[in-house]
């Protein structure tokens, strides 16, 4: 009896914090597809703000999306071979590195992008260019992809793996590709997963770093709560939702697989 | 069977020493000889070097300046392993989970540029010399522990080294096992003919694959010879005691006999030391009557083990003899015996150490 009470209570918690979290959701989207947010959902249906959003901001979306991938595929080049070279070398300079790597975590976006405006603020052309932004976001996930690569190193023998191949006559180049990475690979996903999202979604240095015609996603969205009807930015926050679920989904379930691999 | 590998190489190595960025001393400068088609084992007590010899000679560490390797009488020192040609099988099996059993054995070959057809002919081949037909799609988790061995076994001669290198490839595998795998993985290395280097803390392992042992201590080489050299003519004190039980007696020497608080033992002609540590195996020392027995004690202890019985003799020695003697031999503790050891069983060893 007393256990029943304890579960329903717990229930009841659960549900309230879940429908708290949620609701903001729910009136967001709903806002996005209403006539007139003012008057309720009963002033009519509509999509006209999610294509005048899509007219107006159509680059944006773009232009995230190839600043997210960008950004993954950089950590991965530089993050994944960095994290071993981190793992074996060991000893205090790679401790030093690894946390500088992962400072970046710890101080506020909006100094990491004072920082890179005032040390490359000069150069015109990178300065206007979207690889301006791609720089902030790779100081910023960077950490993320070598700290989940690393820590799967940590918990495989990789050294030794790595000597077994050699052994066997791979060289180095041929140990990374075929050892090295595949046994990685739940570190690198769960990485990917992170620095796509959180490139996708950061806003704070890639405010400071954008310029009229180098905005992401976020940042146009802040520009529509600032400048248009809330309508037209809650529609915004729709067309987010719809393209970011089924790629946040798609990475999860490739990342479980890579898991139990 | 003589397609399997070559005789591989002989190996030769020089002054090799090895002192780790921390500043231990993990190898005295040591040189070591070793005939191609030899198996040759690496004895001695944890942390005495043995991994350290082993991957110098594979190519993962770098002895310290002076230091060389020698395949074949080139002198490999600075080719890095991959070039070397070795085979290597590891304590943890360093089994790549990322790939199947039969990946796993044909990945050498895959890296040399063997065709598909011939390397999956090459790894069938391996499969069935040992013994793990029907595992070759398993990934490596879904292996025991001594399936992965073999699987590391397979995959480290499936390359035909010039030398296999084997680091306790047997320690990670319960007693029962241990003892079965021994004499299987003897069988083959005799039937591969290779030149192998075998790592190991266990001396029954030791005599029963060493063509030649090497014991290790704290970094040195203190004895090289064959089994039966190792075991019936140590050379220290500390060998003896490592290989094999070992009664060690101090006592002195007159008219070429042992006096010993119980009694005398003769020595062999030529053993005129004045003073002795002498070392005596418990198998060759026989219980007879106490009448007439140049030596007697009183039996304190008595250990049936099956095969024979271990018997604890006091008052012969200065401390208790340690004795095994035939199953059928009838004693009873208390009883007074006497003991005679022939004189060639007695070994006479440096007072040191
Ligand atoms: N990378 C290293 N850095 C510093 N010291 C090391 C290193 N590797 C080994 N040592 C030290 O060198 C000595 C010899 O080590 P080694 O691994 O060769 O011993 P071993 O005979 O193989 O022992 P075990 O039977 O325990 O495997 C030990 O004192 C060990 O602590
Ligand atoms: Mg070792």
């Amino acid at each position: 009896m007393r256990d029943r009470l304890i579960f329903t209570a717990q229930l009841l918690f659960t549900l309230l914090v879940a429908a708290f979290l949620v609701v903001p959701v729910v009136l967001s989207i709903s806002a996005g597809v209403t006539v007139n947010y003012f008057r309720g959902i009963s002033s009519g249906v509509t999509l006209q703000w999610v294509f005048q959003v899509f007219d107006l901001y159509a680059d944006t979306i773009l232009l995230s999306f190839l600043i997210a991938f960008a950004t993954l595929a950089v950590t991965l080049l530089v993050g994944v071979p960095a994290a071993y070279a981190l793992h074996v070398r060991g000893g205090l300079l790679s401790r030093i590195v690894e946390e500088i790597i992962t400072l970046p975590l710890a101080i506020p976006g909006l100094a990491i992008a004072l920082a890179l405006l005032i040390s490359y603020g000069g150069f015109g052309g990178f300065r206007r260019s979207w690889l301006f932004i791609l720089v902030g976001h790779v100081v910023f996930t960077m950490p993320f992809m070598v700290r989940s690569v690393m820590a799967v190193f940590s918990t495989i023998d990789i050294k030794t793996l790595d000597e077994g191949a050699a052994s066997l006559g791979a060289p180095p180049w041929r140990r990374f590709l075929d050892i090295i990475v595949p046994n990685a690979m739940p570190g690198i996903l769960a990485g990917a997963l992170m620095v796509v999202t959180l490139s996708l979604g950061e806003f704070n240095l890639t405010w400071m770093l954008h310029t009229p015609l180098t905005k992401t996603l976020p940042v146009g969205l802040a520009d529509s709560y600032a400048s248009m009807r809330l309508e037209v930015a809650s529609a915004y926050t729709l067309i987010f939702f719809i393209m970011i679920v089924p790629l946040l989904v798609a990475m999860q379930f490739f990342a479980d697989r890579g898991q139990k691999a | 069977m003589n397609a399997i590998v070559g005789h591989g190489a002989s190996v030769h190595i020089e002054a090799c020493a090895k002192t780790f960025a921390d500043g231990t001393l993990a190898l005295a400068p040591a040189t070591l000889d070793i005939a191609r088609g030899e198996t040759l084992v690496l004895l001695g007590p944890s942390g005495c070097g043995k991994t350290t010899m082993l991957r110098i000679i594979a190519g993962l560490e770098q002895p310290d300046a002076g230091g060389r390797v020698l395949f074949d009488g080139v002198d490999i020192t600075a080719v890095p392993i991959e070039q070397r040609n070795v085979g290597m099988v590891f304590q943890s099996y360093a089994l790549f989970p990322n790939m199947s059993v039969a990946e796993n054995i044909g990945y050498g070959l895959k890296i040399r540029g063997v065709a598909r057809a011939e390397r999956a002919a090459r790894v069938a081949e391996l499969v069935a010399l040992t013994n793990i037909t029907g595992l070759e799609d398993r990934r490596i988790d879904q292996l025991s522990g001594g399936q992965r061995q073999r699987v590391a076994l397979a995959r480290a001669v499936a390359i035909r080294p010039g030398i296999l290198l084997l680091d306790e490839p047997l320690t990670a595998l319960d007693a029962a096992l241990r003892d079965r795998l021994r004499g299987e993985l003897n069988r083959l290395l005799r039937s591969l003919g290779i030149t192998t280097i075998y790592v190991t803390h266990d001396q029954a392992e030791a005599m029963e694959l060493g063509d030649r042992i090497v014991v290790m201590r704290k970094g040195a080489i203190v004895q090289i010879g064959t089994p039966r050299e190792i075991y019936f003519k140590p050379q220290s004190r500390f060998v003896a005691e490592f290989v094999g039980a070992a009664n060690i007696v101090e006592a002195p020497v007159a008219d070429g006999r042992l006096m010993l608080p119980g009694g005398v033992l003769p020595l062999a002609e030529g053993d005129t030391h004045p003073a002795a540590v002498a070392m005596i195996r418990p198998e060759t020392i026989a219980i007879v009557a106490a009448e007439g027995a140049a030596l007697t004690g009183t039996i304190d202890s008595i250990s049936f083990i099956g095969d024979r019985q271990r018997v604890i003799v006091g008052g012969a020695s200065d401390k208790p003899l340690t004795i095994d003697a035939p199953n059928t031999v009838a004693v009873t503790i208390g009883d007074r015996v006497g003991l005679s050891v022939a004189p060639d069983a007695i070994r006479l060893l440096p007072e040191h150490d």
